[in-house]
């Protein structure tokens, strides 16, 4: 018992003395919810839009232009001559759209560096859009513009918007869960796969086997110390995004962590696996990469994945990370009950079983 | 010695690796307190022989028993009583020297006091605070060499432990080994291609090569065994092939092409050097850097091998 905790206490040491290791695990996440929440949590009274137009002076008098250039106040902003009107929009503010007049290779450059996403020209007497028609921002730009050129309103008289603002329902109520859950495998991952490969690398893994340590001990040390950090992790998002974002639990707090401690036994199995056989950290590294990095785009975390082709929809819902994301933002966003979470529950669990049998069956310690 | 005293006794082994046979055929025996020797070049099979002792490594086969047991069904009794280091091992980077030792006394529930005697015997104790990553070659040396030593092992196995270090590093990791062997009955095999170490440390020693035992025994034993005893070696300005002196005093000469060296094998300097003067003289060669002196091991491994121990 005395040396299963030294070995925790050395896990903690490890982990704390890494210089990078509380930010990758503590800040990072915040940052990236910090980051995301405010760009997408736009509640701002003011949103400003620009557009490039690339007319001639004379074309310019053509009345085509007349219902974009009427109201507009002129001015120099960087060296362009820039029209702006502001008009009311969808959330009670305002829009101020900047027509920005340059020529076509600098209108180019402009669409390139993402600062504008639609350009207007004149073709044949008409107004020219171009815009690329699978960018969504886009394409709304070009009906906003469209409808101001038709001089015809966005929102008509028998039509209302009413802003969505209830909670679980913003882009940041999607985004947090998947932020927790790819926190979770990050941290277990890279935290035992990799302490695990490099110790055997180091021949620190089989110098410790050659003493009468008990090898349960040594892998529970590495699995409770993790587990603890991982729950403190998860914990520290949650409190943070309740108070930055008004984040809240809606559904059984139980259910939550049951699907929470399940993901952490599926991913610390999967870890195990990695690290049972290489004594190479890159191989190693290479193998984590492998496995975090599809999954963190395809699992959802920060769009959903039906966007994905039909057929591989059921395939990506079998994936870890998309059981663990799917089972935390059920609980946070639709109030779901422990039996609504059962189903992930049981996959995570059964993950875990097979690749930590499989994983300590193969375990390489010398 | 009496059967009693035997400590160690490997019989027959083998050990090959796909095509190479690393260990072929070893017989070896160690009594209680004896300090030995494996001598041998890289790849001699060494690492081999003392992890299959060790226990990491498993035999294709022949038996090992130490103290008349088996790893196969005494391993956690054998792990109390031996203390390892490998080749090259590293311990966790952020983790202090003091920390380190504390760890591994906890895997043999061993009190501070243990950890405190450890640290004056491996003179560590302004460094108790540095993180292992930030010693020296030495320093992390008799750091492993103090994790091997914490439980007082009856048996220790040290696997090149001085290799790549500066002699003054070398010369502290010995210096600890002959305390070791005046104060405690530990029995140490260590493995080594430095014939110096050998030579000072140990009471017997072991010549290894591709697998298999050349010879053994003391210093004194090996060197006299040898037919000659002592060396001539000078290097010829010329070419070799003009160097034909044929002598029954001279049991053996080897001439390297690269050093242009010639190194004769004799039994007494005294009687052959007039001799070889002579014929020089008489045939106009020029001997340059002309060194007579006592065999060494190395002699004897290149008269075993025709190799030297270290390239
Ligand atoms: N795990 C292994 N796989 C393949 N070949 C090995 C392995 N271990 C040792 N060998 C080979 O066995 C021979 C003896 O190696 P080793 O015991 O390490 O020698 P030494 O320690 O004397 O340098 C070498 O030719 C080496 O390449
Ligand atoms: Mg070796």
């Amino acid at each position: 018992m005395k040396h299963f905790i030294q070995l925790i206490i050395i896990q903690f040491k490890e982990f704390y003395r890494e210089p990078g290791a509380l930010f990758w695990s503590f800040i990072f996440p915040i940052l990236i919810s910090a980051g995301l929440g405010i760009a997408f949590n736009n509640d701002q009274a003011h949103e400003y839009k620009k557009i490039a137009i690339v007319i001639s002076e004379e074309a310019e008098k053509d009345s085509i232009w007349n219902n974009i250039f009427s109201n507009t106040k002129l001015s120099q902003e960087n060296g362009y001559q820039t029209h702006s009107k502001t008009i009311k929009n969808y959330s009670n503010g305002e829009t101020t759209y900047n027509f920005i007049k340059t020529d076509m290779d600098n209108a180019v450059i402009l669409l390139k560096r993402g600062i504008i996403s639609l350009i207007l020209t004149q073709k044949d007497g008409k107004i020219d859009y171009l815009f690329d028609a699978h960018n969504s921002e886009a394409k709304l730009l070009f009906l906003e513009i469209s409808s101001i050129s038709n001089n015809s309103k966005l929102v008509s008289e028998n039509e209302v918007i009413s802003p969505l603002t209830k909670i679980g329902t913003r882009y940041i109520d999607f985004l947090i869960p998947g932020l927790i859950a790819m926190g979770i495998m990050s941290s277990v991952l890279w935290g035992i796969s990799y302490g695990l490969i490099e110790k055997r690398s180091k021949k620190l893994l089989r110098r410790m086997v050659a003493t009468p340590m008990r090898k349960s001990y040594f892998l529970l040390a590495n699995i409770v110390s993790r587990l603890v950090l991982t729950l403190l992790d998860t914990l520290f998002l949650i409190i943070f995004a309740h108070f930055a974002f008004d984040i809240q639990i809606q559904g059984s707090i139980f259910g939550l962590i049951l699907v929470i401690l399940s993901g952490n036994f599926a991913f610390m199995g999967i870890s195990i696996l990695i690290a049972s056989r290489t004594s190479n950290p890159q191989v190693g590294n290479g193998f984590i990469s492998a496995i975090t990095m599809p999954m963190m785009v395809l699992s959802g975390i920060f769009f959903s994945y039906q966007n994905f082709p039909s057929w591989a929809i059921p395939v990506i819902q079998t994936l870890p990370l998309t059981t663990l994301t799917d089972g935390v933002r059920s609980i946070f966003i639709e109030g779901a009950g422990i039996l609504q979470v059962l189903k992930s529950i049981l996959i995570l669990s059964g993950i875990g079983i097979v690749t930590f049998t499989i994983g300590l069956k193969i375990f390489k310690w010398y | 010695m009496a059967e009693k005293n035997l400590i160690i006794k490997a019989s027959n082994i083998y050990k090959s690796f796909k095509q190479v046979k690393a260990v072929n055929g070893v017989n070896l025996e160690i009594h209680s307190g004896e300090f030995l020797a494996l001598l041998g070049p890289n790849g001699a099979g060494k690492t081999t022989m003392i992890e299959m002792i060790e226990g990491i490594q498993k035999p294709d086969s022949g038996e090992i028993l130490i103290k008349n047991k088996k790893w196969d069904n005494h391993s956690h009794e054998l792990q109390k009583i031996l203390g390892i280091s490998f080749q090259e091992t590293r311990f966790i980077d952020k983790v202090t020297v003091w920390e380190t030792l504390k760890l591994f006394a906890s895997f043999y529930n061993l009190p501070n006091s243990r950890i405190e005697e450890i640290i004056d015997l491996i003179d560590l104790r302004e460094k108790l605070k540095s993180y292992t990553e930030n010693l020296s070659g030495g320093q992390r040396q008799r750091l492993a060499l103090g994790v091997a030593l914490l439980n007082k092992p009856e048996i220790l196995l040290l696997d090149e432990p001085t290799t790549g270090l500066d002699p003054t590093a070398r010369r502290e990791i010995w210096s600890i080994l002959h305390k070791l062997k005046s104060e405690e009955n530990t029995s140490m095999i260590l493995t080594t291609h430095y014939m110096e170490e050998a030579e000072q440390l140990c009471d017997r020693i072991v010549i290894m090569d591709s697998g298999k035992i050349l010879t053994q025994g003391t210093l004194d034993e090996l060197l006299s065994h040898s037919k000659s005893s002592e060396i001539i070696e000078f290097e010829l300005n010329t070419d070799f092939e003009k160097f034909n002196f044929e002598s029954k005093e001279i049991f053996e000469q080897t001439k390297n092409d690269k050093t242009k060296k010639v190194t004769l094998f004799v039994k007494s300097i005294v009687d052959i050097l007039p001799k070889i003067l002579n014929y020089l003289k008489e045939n106009n060669l020029t001997a340059k850097n002309l060194i007579c002196r006592r065999l060494t091991l190395d002699d004897l491994f290149i008269s075993l091998t025709g190799r030297r121990l270290i390239d």
